[in-house]
């Protein structure tokens, strides 16, 4: 499945894959989803506990490889 | 007469909620501060700067062997324990001027804390009123007589005469020590309510923390990034000296944080991952430095840093082999990578032990 909105965050680490999300989230429409590639395994902790205090949701979250893929719904503004 | 509302009582005013911007390090700290003020009923958000050197996350994240360590980003934790918002704010462009040339110069080593807590507070106060119009004050969690040098009385009126914030920055910690600021003055915050630590002893945080039910929080020992850590200063002095001009880019500075730094000669160094973690972190560059890596034995992925001829890379390669699981062996056979992608491979002898100078270390 391809995502019409996705952040590519390999390479990078904690808190940029964070302030990444944050800012693409912005751009985005509540409803839209967002997904997040990642490699830092910080983001396993960060980014779902950034969704959690920003009232943003996870709604998957996968690892394979060395690769953490993050499905982030827009809930609030 | 007996209703409750009679027509005479004058219904006060509703008082405007106040809202302040926090500015949340990940320590305790800025965690009380915060409190502090959320309790006299002011709106809190919190906001937190990446400058590219800050200690959260990172190297921790990198080394696989801290795998099962808890490598949660304290910043973030603080944020959810006071139940506020945290916006985190990618600094690292800005605050590069602030560390290359600190108007009120550096601390022990490359840390310019005294300019940084200025340009924090700075944006923290740019931001807030750019982006959410109507926040009314900053708080900080500083208190004086601490470490670093931001946190010194004398320090305290330069920092909001300089960032601009003025009367606006309010240190709930340590405020009765101060002049009263305008949320005081206001009436927004109840003076009485805020505190007066001072002097380095941490046993009134400590104290506040258990009145509120905080464990478990960050106790950093040094300071809030790798500036003032002395070895991490030390590359990136190198790094500056190597390259004849002090300049970085934010890859630099996260690759100082990675592996071993070996500089045999001035015009190149060596980037030696240490274990797994370090070694998947460096893969991600192999596409902007020339990398060795062992082919006939296990070993470290390494990238090679500066400009280089032949002899140079034959030199690298032999360091490699010695911190390769063929060390013992009569040869070792490497793998040079350039960034363009084009490969050979070389047999080499492992260095010795001892000709791998202690002084080439960084
Ligand atoms: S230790 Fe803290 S105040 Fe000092 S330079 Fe680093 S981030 Fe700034």
């Amino acid at each position: 499945m391809s995502y019409k909105h996705s952040l590519d965050c390999s390479n990078l680490l904690c808190p940029m894959p964070v302030i990444r999300t944050q800012n693409a989230l912005k751009e985005l429409a509540i409803g839209d989803t967002l997904e997040v590639i990642c490699t830092d395994p910080g983001t396993l902790s960060d980014i779902p506990t950034w969704c959690r205090i920003n009232q943003q949701e996870v709604i998957d979250t996968k690892e394979h490889d060395n690769q953490i893929i993050f499905i982030i719904k827009k809930t609030a503004n | 007469m007996t209703q409750a509302n009679s027509v005479e009582t004058s219904t006060p005013t509703p008082q405007k909620q106040r809202k302040a911007v926090a500015l949340i390090s990940g320590g305790l700290d800025s965690l009380l501060a915060a409190k502090v003020i959320q309790e006299q009923g002011i709106h809190v958000e919190g906001i937190n700067f990446y400058t590219g050197f800050c200690v959260e996350g990172h190297t921790h994240a990198i080394r696989k062997k801290d795998k099962d360590k808890q490598k949660r980003n304290n910043a973030l934790w603080v944020a959810e324990q006071l139940g506020i918002k945290l916006h985190i704010i990618d600094i690292s462009e800005e605050y590069k001027d602030i560390v290359l040339n600190p108007k009120h110069g550096y601390g022990a080593n490359l840390n310019p804390c005294l300019d940084c807590k200025i340009f924090m507070v700075n944006q923290a106060q740019a931001w807030a009123w750019a982006e959410e119009n109507g926040f009314d004050f900053i708080i900080t969690g500083e208190v004086i007589g601490q470490r670093p040098k931001s946190q010194r009385k004398e320090t305290m009126p330069i920092i909001a005469r300089e960032s601009g914030a003025d009367d606006r920055l309010l240190r709930p910690l340590c405020a009765k020590n101060l002049l009263p600021t305008l949320p005081e003055r206001e009436g927004w915050v109840d003076r009485e309510k805020l505190y007066d630590f001072s002097g380095r002893s941490r046993k009134p945080q400590f104290e506040l923390a258990k009145k509120f039910g905080f464990d478990d929080f960050a106790q950093p020992a040094g300071g809030c990034c790798f500036l003032t850590d002395a070895n991490y200063s030390a590359k990136l002095a190198d790094l500056w000296e190597a390259r004849g001009e002090r300049r970085y880019e934010l890859d630099d500075i996260m690759l100082l944080k990675v592996g071993r730094h070996i500089r045999p000669k001035p015009n190149f160094k060596l980037i030696v991952s240490r274990e797994e973690g370090e070694n998947n972190f460096l893969q991600g560059y192999k596409k902007q430095f020339t990398s060795i890596h062992t082919v006939s034995h296990g070993g470290p992925l390494t990238l090679l840093d500066g400009s280089f001829d032949k002899d140079d890379i034959k030199l690298a390669a032999q360091i490699v082999a010695r911190y390769s699981g063929g060390k013992s062996a009569n040869a070792v056979t490497v793998q040079i990578e350039n960034f363009n992608g084009t490969s050979y491979v070389m047999d080499v002898p492992p260095m010795p032990a001892h000709e791998v100078k202690e002084e080439w270390h960084v």
